[in-house]
């Protein structure tokens, strides 16, 4: 097995980290999948098949400097910044003490002013332009800050994705376009999105790169990170990183993806699963052994149980929370 | 104290408050080298330069968008919509995202952004540089609608706006913009957003208006005066949102009649919400039934200039308006 990490300037900890945070992100949506069939969640959305790609994106950013626009699938970036379990499970069960907006949102919709996570809706693309934004105001203000958002494929059809990724171009912002390309807009495959292969062609549209990478493969995406984020800091533009990845799951927990793609589609690309192919290039190099990696997963589980336990025994908003934070209290 | 025009005393605010506080930036379509369709921001990028003065693309959906990720970095944004009838595009930026960020956050992020439009119509403008779309706005919890109508009023409430914490949409009548001149102070002032102003007081009868009916309607309430002896008291919203329901109810309370004019059409216009504020908490208080004098629903504006004269509201419906309201 060839290291691939330390050219990177990755140390060997810092694959395990990475590691853990896939299993950790993985662990938390196979959770939130049984709390919502055993009836005590009302929705989530999934986003296993997308671990590595988030993982490693935000690996290559600076929690609480760097500002984050995550859409809503995005666990792994949260997970990774340092949003917990605990925050995540409170969101799901929409508790008072949710960090993200109070129970008010759907579970996903991440906030965190000292993160830098700044708050998201449910309207997609929304976020883009919001981006470009916070890029322009750090350029203004002579900071040094990169701004990474993200987004499906199915968003970058909406025309606030054009109107970010062009004015960020024009003003040579530093943005980091992460498009997760799953091939679906909920039940609409690639071929009814668009007529070109990827996100990232367009980019050339607006004068920046735009580069495509394996989703699937936490290495390969943080490497194209790594460029897009000193290229930023450079004072060089944007740059659109799509990250080819599947979403093993339907939509959401009230989508049914038999109705649109086949078993024999999503069992090709389960074969292709970051997490089990990480797990072997870390054990192969001699960094994780199965003892180490049975452990890990006990004690992440843990985590969760705990986490789980928590926001299900935690309270809800009281009725007349319903009437704060209209406007300035 | 100096005499300005309602477009000068803006162009005022706007300077001095970025002269006030380095956050404060305006972003918009042609407000840079050219000042600004309508002039409003001439000479603002020689003072402070293209950064803060920024020319955007033709992006009503960026523009509040960039407003607002720059809003939560910081910044105190002032973004320019050329024309109101042109805000469309943005409107998920702002009721989606601008109105809802601090209740979607449970209040840990705000959206300062004052998003400027001049609306209104009588200047040849025809359907797309003649609309009023503060109605459509007015549904929506976590915005603010300032709509002044004076030069004081606007320069004041401008300053408000940039300092206030929420989103604040405001509205500049372009027909106003050179026409209605008026006394600005030289010093510092702000005024506060949620108060209607009572522009000229009476006994007889309460007329609800804002924008420039005000002026129509100052102008029939004198010849009223004049003609018949009769006294209506003229409230000048300035702010729609939140609305001044006390002032409006104590001058109801005090004339029992009621008219509402304004210059956007008449079904679920803010005339509309007016009435039915009135007839929820003053009902027993009225002489006569609410009269709301707008336009017909019909599209604002044609261009020929009949059917733009035939559309907008004239100092002589007004006077009609209350005469007949004060006779009933």
């Amino acid at each position: 097995m060839e290291n691939r990490h330390a050219a990177l300037g990755l140390t060997d900890d810092d694959v395990l980290k990475i590691y853990e945070k896939m299993l950790l992100t993985r662990l938390v949506d196979q959770r939130a999948w049984l709390l919502n069939r055993m009836g005590k969640v009302h929705f989530l959305v999934p986003c296993q098949g997308h671990e590595a790609a988030q993982v490693a994106a935000a690996w290559a950013l600076r929690p609480g400097i760097d500002w984050v626009l995550a859409y809503y699938r995005d666990l792994g970036v949260a997970l990774t910044l340092g949003s917990t379990p605990r925050d995540y499970l409170l969101s799901l069960f929409a508790k008072a003490e949710d960090t993200y907006s109070g129970g008010r949102q759907m579970p996903s919709h991440w906030s965190s002013p000292s993160l830098k996570i700044f708050t998201g809706s449910s309207p997609v693309a929304t976020q883009l332009p919001q981006a470009a934004g916070v890029a322009y105001a750090a350029k203004l203000r002579g900071d040094d800050v990169v701004v990474y958002v993200s987004f499906g494929e199915g968003s970058a059809s909406a025309g606030d994705a054009h109107e970010a990724m062009n004015f960020a171009a024009v003003h040579k912002l530093p943005v980091i376009f992460f498009c997760q390309n799953n091939l679906y807009a909920i039940s609409v495959s690639r071929d009814k999105q668009m007529a070109v292969e990827h996100v990232a062609d367009r980019a050339a549209g607006y004068g920046f790169p735009g580069v495509v990478v394996d989703g699937m493969d936490p290495l390969a995406v943080y490497g194209a990170m790594k460029e897009a984020v000193a290229r930023a800091r450079r004072g060089e533009g944007p740059t659109l990183v799509e990250a080819m990845v599947y979403r093993f799951m339907p939509h959401s927990s009230d989508d049914d993806d038999r109705t649109y793609r086949g078993r024999e589609e999503v069992e090709a690309w389960k074969q292709r699963d970051g997490l089990p192919r990480f797990r072997d290039y870390l054990m192969g190099l001699g960094l994780l052994t199965p003892e180490a990696d049975e452990a890990l997963h006990r004690r992440l589980a843990a985590e969760v149980d705990a986490a789980a336990a928590y926001a299900e025994a935690a309270a809800d908003p009281e009725p007349e929370d319903l009437l704060r934070h209209v406007y300035a209290e | 104290m100096a005499i300005k025009t309602l477009l000068e005393a803006i162009r005022e605010a706007l300077a001095e408050e970025m002269r006030r506080d380095d956050r404060v930036f305006v972003l918009g379509e042609d407000v840079g080298v050219r000042g600004g369709v309508f002039r409003v921001t001439q000479g603002l990028i020689e003072e402070f330069g293209p950064m803060r003065v920024l020319d955007t693309p033709l992006a009503e959906s960026l523009i509040v968008g960039a407003a607002i990720g720059a809003a939560a970095y910081g910044l105190r944004p002032v973004a320019e919509i050329q024309f109101a009838d042109f805000i469309h595009p943005a409107m998920d930026q702002i009721i989606n995202e601008a109105a809802k960020i601090r209740y979607r956050s449970n209040g840990a992020w705000s959206c300062p952004i004052v998003i400027r439009a001049p609306y209104g119509g009588g200047v040849h403008g025809a359907l797309y540089h003649s609309q009023s779309v503060e109605a459509l706005f007015y549904h929506v919890p976590g915005l603010k609608i300032v709509a002044p109508s004076t030069p004081y009023d606007a320069k004041g409430l401008l300053k408000a706006a940039i300092r206030d914490p929420d989103p604040v949409l405001f509205f500049e009548h372009k027909k106003a913009y050179r026409s209605i001149r008026g006394e600005v102070p030289d010093e510092d002032y702000v005024l506060p957003i949620g108060k209607a102003d009572v522009k000229r007081p009476g006994e007889h009868l309460t007329v609800i208006t804002y924008g420039y009916n005000v002026h129509l309607c100052l102008e029939a309430a004198d010849r009223l005066a004049r003609d018949e002896g009769i006294e209506a008291e003229i409230i000048d919203l300035r702010t729609l949102s939140p609305i001044d329901k006390e002032t409006i109810l104590t001058s109801v309370r005090k004339t029992g009649r009621v008219m509402i004019s304004h210059e956007d059409t008449k079904t679920g216009g803010i005339g509309a919400e007016v009435s039915a504020i009135i007839a929820e908490e003053a009902l027993f208080y009225l002489d006569a039934p609410i009269i709301r004098v707008a336009p017909p629903d019909v599209h604002p504006m044609p261009f020929n200039h009949k059917l733009e004269a035939a559309f907008m509201p004239t100092v002589e419906q007004q006077y009609a308006a209350m005469r007949d309201l004060a006779r009933y």
